[in-house]
């Protein structure tokens, strides 16, 4: 995992490997304490990600939660097709901005 | 392409695993292990990983759940038969959701929804006494039924 400055008050985390039961808890503690610091708007580049889930949902819909309250938003960098599916058959592409590059997701962020 | 299968069915793999976390990915690794022996398509044997890894995932996540998890994965000619035994006194089952907070229980639920649509068939028995045991099949493309 890896956390990047990115211009416009934004920033990137790069995940990597697998996001399961075991690994999600490093990952809220870093959505959070970005959050924490008054960071709002992220970037979740999951390109490198070879498995996803439902605790690894839940952190990333945890996330979004909380930058929402602050006005924030939560896009999510995804080119894998085992994890877009993911995100289709639990109907989370409606709630996330999923996009197929780095450039995409930020240029979305609200 | 299914030719092999003839030769490999019927087996059985059991593993027992510790109900924590950091040995779920051996239970996925093991189901997928079976999975690709019966020559599931690439897709198909993520969806019984995911599915494997959220039953283990469900067992960790409740109060009361037993020491350890044990997993069955028989390979059967048509189908993958999958078993998830939690010897606790408390398993994945819906009334077990009302002693977590409201954040939890809908990862939970999220955890059961993806369960019940990557695998053909799903279903619980629940042993007061015993445990619990979360039983799957996935079948073979074009060779169920």
């Amino acid at each position: 995992m890896n956390v990047r400055e990115a211009p416009g008050e934004c920033y990137v985390v790069d995940l990597s490997g697998e996001i399961d039961v075991y690994t999600s808890p490093k990952v809220k503690d870093a959505i959070g304490s970005l959050i924490d610091r008054g960071v709002y708007h992220l970037v979740i580049n999951l390109e490198k990600v070879r498995y996803i889930d439902s605790t690894g949902l839940g952190v990333l819909i945890g996330g979004l939660k909380r930058v929402r309250e602050h006005g924030g938003s939560v896009n999510l960098v995804c080119t894998n097709p085992q994890i877009k599916k993911i995100f289709d058959i639990t109907g989370l592409v409606k709630i996330f901005g999923i996009f197929e590059s780095e450039d995409a997701a930020m240029k979305a962020l609200v | 392409m299914n030719q092999a299968v003839e030769h490999v069915v019927p087996e059985l793999v059991e593993l027992r695993i510790p109900a924590r976390a950091e040995w779920v990915a051996l239970a996925r690794l093991a189901a997928a292990t079976v999975a690709n022996r019966l020559r599931f398509s690439i897709d198909e044997i993520e969806d019984v990983k995911l599915a494997v890894a959220e039953a283990c995932a469900a067992v960790i996540q409740h109060e009361g759940h037993g020491e350890f998890i044990q997993l069955n994965c028989e390979a059967l000619a048509d189908s993958m038969r999958v078993r998830v035994h939690d010897s606790g006194r408390h398993g994945v089952h819906a009334g077990e959701r009302q002693r977590m907070n409201f954040d939890e229980a809908r990862i939970a639920g999220l955890g059961i929804f993806l369960i019940r649509t990557l695998m053909d068939e799903v279903s619980y028995d629940v042993h007061p006494q015993l445990g619990t045991d979360l039983l799957m099949v996935k079948r073979l493309a074009g060779r169920s039924e």
